[in-house]
Parts: C-alpha cells; structure tokens; sequence
C-alpha cells in the first residue's frame, strides 16, 4: 500500500535553527501512528510539515505521493484550542460546518446543498457525542467539550488523513477512553490514516501502528514497543 | 416647499427640507451598514485596537490632503488603505500587539498635527476630523463613501465563509485551502474603507461608536453570524439615525448623541444575562427568558 504521509530526511529550522532534522517515517491509510515528545520539541511544527503548512527546510514530505498543496487531499485538522478573542464565539453547530464549506466563497445561501451541508455537520457531531452542545457558542465549552466540537469539524470532512493536535489534553479519563476507541475505530474500519499528537501514552498504546518521537532535534520512529517504556498500558 | 413651511405640516419632514440634513442622513445611512457589518469581524478578530489605530493613520491622510488641497476623503482612504494593507501583511501576528499598534497610532497622529500647523492652523478642520462633522459631508465626498462601501460590503459578501472561518481558526483554515493571508489583507482593506466612512460620520477618535459597538451589542444577543452582522447593522442604523434627529432638535452634536446611544445600549445588554442557545433549556436559571429565545428543539430550528 502506497503511504499517505512520507517524511524523508526532513527537516526544519526556524531562524536559522533546526528545530528537528533526520525525520524519515511514513503513514499508510489506515495507520494510527501517535507522536510524543517533551513540550516545545516541535511536535506541532511536525504536523504542520504533514499538512503543508510549513515547507521542510531539507529533504522532502510528500502527501499521497506528491509535496502537499493545500485543499488537495481530504485531511481532517483538529488544531491545538487556542481561546478566542473576547466575544462568546459562534455556535458550535457553524464551526463544524467550517468543515463543509467554509473554504467556498459567498454567503451561505439557504437551499439543498446547505440542508445537505446541516445534516453532515448533525451527523458528525452526534458521531463524537456532542450533539448536546451543537448550538452552544464554542466559547462557553469546556475543553473536552470543546475538543470533541473539533474533531467534528475534522470528521465532517470525511477526511483520508487525520491530524489530531493533542486531542485529548482535556478530557478524563472515561472520555478519553472513548475518544481513542473513536478515532481506532476511524482508522481500522475507515482506513483513515491518523497522526495523533500526545504527550500522554495512557490508554493509546493498544491502538497504535507506530510511535513518532521527536525530542532533542531528532525525530525517530518505530514500532510502539520500540519506542515507549515498558511499563506504559 | 420652503423648509419654514415643511415644518408647519411636520417636524420630522422639516428636517428633510434642508439639503445639509439629507446629505447627513444618507451618509450616515451608508456609514451606518458598512460600519455595522464590517464591525462584527473586527470584534471577531480581536482587531478593535487595530481598528482605531487605522482610524488615527487615516488623520494623518486626511489632514495631509488637505495641505496639498484634495479632498479630505482621498487621503483618510488611501491612509487606511496603505496602513490597511500593512497590517494584514502582519496577519495573525497582528494579534496581542497593542504597545506596537500604539506606538504607531501616536506618531500618526503627531504627523496629522504637524499636517494641520502646515495648514496654518484650522481649528475647525482639525475638529472634523477628529470628532466628525456629519452635518457637513459634502455631496461630492457622499459620492466617494457610498462607492467605497458598497465595494466594502460587496467583498464582504464574497468572503465571508473563509472570512470567518479564518477569523475563529485560521490554521484550520489554511490547512482546509483558504488563502488566510489573502482574506486577511482584503479584510484590512474592507475595514480601512468602513474606517474612512465612519471616521466622516463620528470622526477618527469615536471610531468605535459605529465600528465596535453595534457589533459587541450584537455578540451579546446572538451566536449566529448572519443574524449578529444583520443586527449590527440595525444598531449601528439606529444609532445614528437617533443621534441625527436629536441634533436636530437639540443644538448638541451629532457625535455626542450617536456614542451616547451606542454607550446606553451596550450597557443595557451587557446587564441583560447572556442567551446560551442550551436545549435542556429548562435546567438553565432564567428559563422564561432563555426558552423564549431558543424556540424550538435541534432538529426544528431554522438554519440562519
């Protein structure tokens, strides 16, 4: 099976620094592949080579065998929840419908392609349980809540590639559970290819195809027994 | 008819009589849309420093056309548009960069009052600018803001999607295909021509009064876009529409009543508790008034 995500002897730097060099590691569909490392190792900036947001200052990263160009391959994004500015948000319900249609020009004109447009977002948001909150301003959430809210809005894009920026920060541990039994479940049965940022094992371990590290400037890979400790479940 | 005799049948056709007011009245018309719907994404964005900073560069335009003597309009517009373009250039990292946009506000508007001396000193003019002069707006500067604005309003519309989409998440976004620091700029140039609209209307001080205001009313009583950038138009509308008459009738400034009736609403809402759109509304405190506004359940309620 081609890989969907290949990194070869990438790297990046930033201001003449490298934040990490030497990532050579590929995704195939349907792949769960988890990504650790310390805080401020450059995880996210590992994900945004992955998604084409940032060109890799050596060597090559290739998305379904081609240099990523943006709005090409389906990927669903949950990025890390930054807070808005000081207004309440919008409701939820509109942020997962970004997802849809939120890259097309004009207004949101009532018709077919819009109820057909409010029945996926109705359905990707009771996929992950939030139906609850779908008409809540995305500003009175909690993290989970909210996090939940953006893996909607990454699913409602049935995406081929998911790229999930520490999803499940927030969430205890019940939730947590379940938000990785989705998101395996996504990638076992879909053949959606999941890079799952986290600097947190617990839990993900049984699900995982493949470990990514990036700490100390390096990014080395492997299988999950390789890479993580022993005692982790 | 003459004015004297419009006023016998009706006070309020009377004000109509003068060209001055009619002139006013659909400049702060026009004003009153743009500001009202551009508004809502500055609130959005977090850009109402920005916002004002825009307001003070266009000063300095503004008196600067009036030194080498074109109209004022031009040069608030091709300030704010320069200034406009600059800004959105900086894109998100525009954000949380208050000392800097400050700094740079100030010395726009050191180099506006040097403009102004080089013009051996009007005071009024400098007052125009600074606090508005509605009553003032020539028709030929009419001209230019409605053009302006309906330009403003028309990218407004064609944006819109990614505008917003970018404005709440904009790695989402840009990762999704939106040209982030495209919209980014177009917006900024969006905002420089509400800027130089509302800044004829209230002047570049009260900027906020047509800009952020009606926008942070409508924020209050709505999550839904379409619904709130609707809404603020209506407010900013209402306000200005209530400050013209009252000027009319008494001899205050326009200015003065416009920020009076944006400062008066915004207290009232942000005293009112806040709609949060639950289902289970009835669990919430305040039921009768969080029901009356979520009429309906998930599967029934109207998309817009």
């Amino acid at each position: 099976m081609t890989s969907l995500v290949a990194f070869r002897d990438a790297g990046v730097a930033y201001a003449g620094r490298w934040v990490w060099r030497g990532a050579t590691f590929s995704v195939a569909p349907g792949e769960f592949v988890a990504v650790i490392g310390p805080n401020g190792a450059g995880k996210t900036t590992l994900l945004k080579a992955a998604l084409g947001a940032i060109a890799p200052t050596e060597g090559s990263v290739l998305i379904d065998g081609a240099p990523p160009r943006r709005g090409t391959v389906r990927i669903g994004y949950a990025p890390q929840i930054r807070p808005v500015a000081e207004t309440g948000g919008i409701r939820s319900s509109d942020v997962v419908r970004f997802g849809v249609d939120g890259h097309r020009w004009g207004l949101p004109l009532p018709g077919r392609r819009s109820s057909v447009a409010r029945e996926r977002v109705d359905e990707a948001l009771a996929s992950v349980g939030a139906t609850a909150y779908a008409s809540r301003r995305t500003g009175e959430l909690s993290g989970g809540e909210l996090q939940r809210v953006m893996l909607a809005q990454a699913l409602v894009r049935r995406p081929r590639l998911l790229v999930l920026d520490e999803p499940v920060a927030n969430l205890d541990l019940a939730s947590r559970a379940e938000f990785i039994a989705l998101v395996a479940g996504l990638a076992r049965d879909g053949g959606v290819a999941v890079l799952f940022v986290t600097h947190d094992l617990y839990g993900l371990r049984p699900s995982l195809d493949g470990v990514v590290r990036v700490a100390g400037g390096r990014v080395d890979t492997g299988p999950p027994e390789a890479l993580l400790p022993g005692d982790a479940p | 008819m003459t004015a004297a005799a419009a006023h016998l049948l009706h006070p309020l056709g009377a004000m109509f009589a003068y060209p001055f007011f009619r002139h006013a009245f659909v400049a702060g018309t026009v004003v009153a849309i743009a500001a009202g719907a551009v508004g809502y994404f500055v609130v959005l964005r977090g850009l109402a420093f920005a916002a004002h900073a825009l307001s003070h560069v266009g000063f300095a335009g503004a008196a600067g056309a009036v030194v080498i003597g074109i109209p004022a309009v031009d040069g608030l517009l091709a300030f704010t548009g320069a200034g406009a373009v600059a800004m959105g250039l900086l894109g998100d990292r525009l954000r949380g960069r208050d000392v800097s946009i400050g700094i740079v506000l100030a010395w726009t508007l050191g180099l506006g009052v040097l403009f102004m001396s080089l013009y051996h000193g009007n005071a009024t003019g400098a007052y125009a600018l600074l606090f508005g002069e509605i009553l003032g707006v020539s028709p030929a500067s009419l001209i230019v803001t409605t053009v302006a604005s309906v330009a403003a309003l028309a990218a407004l519309a064609v944006a819109y999607r990614p505008l917003l989409y970018a404005s709440i998440d904009p790695d989402g976004a840009f990762v999704s295909g939106v040209p982030v620091r495209i919209v980014g700029v177009v917006f900024m140039l969006v905002l420089a021509i509400a800027v130089s609209a509302a800044a004829q209307v209230v002047g570049v001080l009260l900027i906020f009064t047509l800009l952020v205001a009606p926008a942070a009313v409508a924020d209050r009583l709505t999550a839904r876009p379409l619904l709130a950038i609707l809404l603020a138009v209506v407010c900013a509308l209402g306000f200005t529409w209530a400050g013209l008459v009252c000027a009319f009738f008494v001899p205050f400034p326009v200015s003065f009543f416009i920020t009076s009736f944006a400062f008066g609403t915004y207290v009232v809402v942000r005293c009112l508790p806040q709609p949060r759109f639950a289902f289970n509304a009835r669990k919430l405190p305040w039921p009768r008034f969080r029901r009356r506004r979520n009429s309906g359940t998930h599967a029934s309620r109207s998309p817009f």
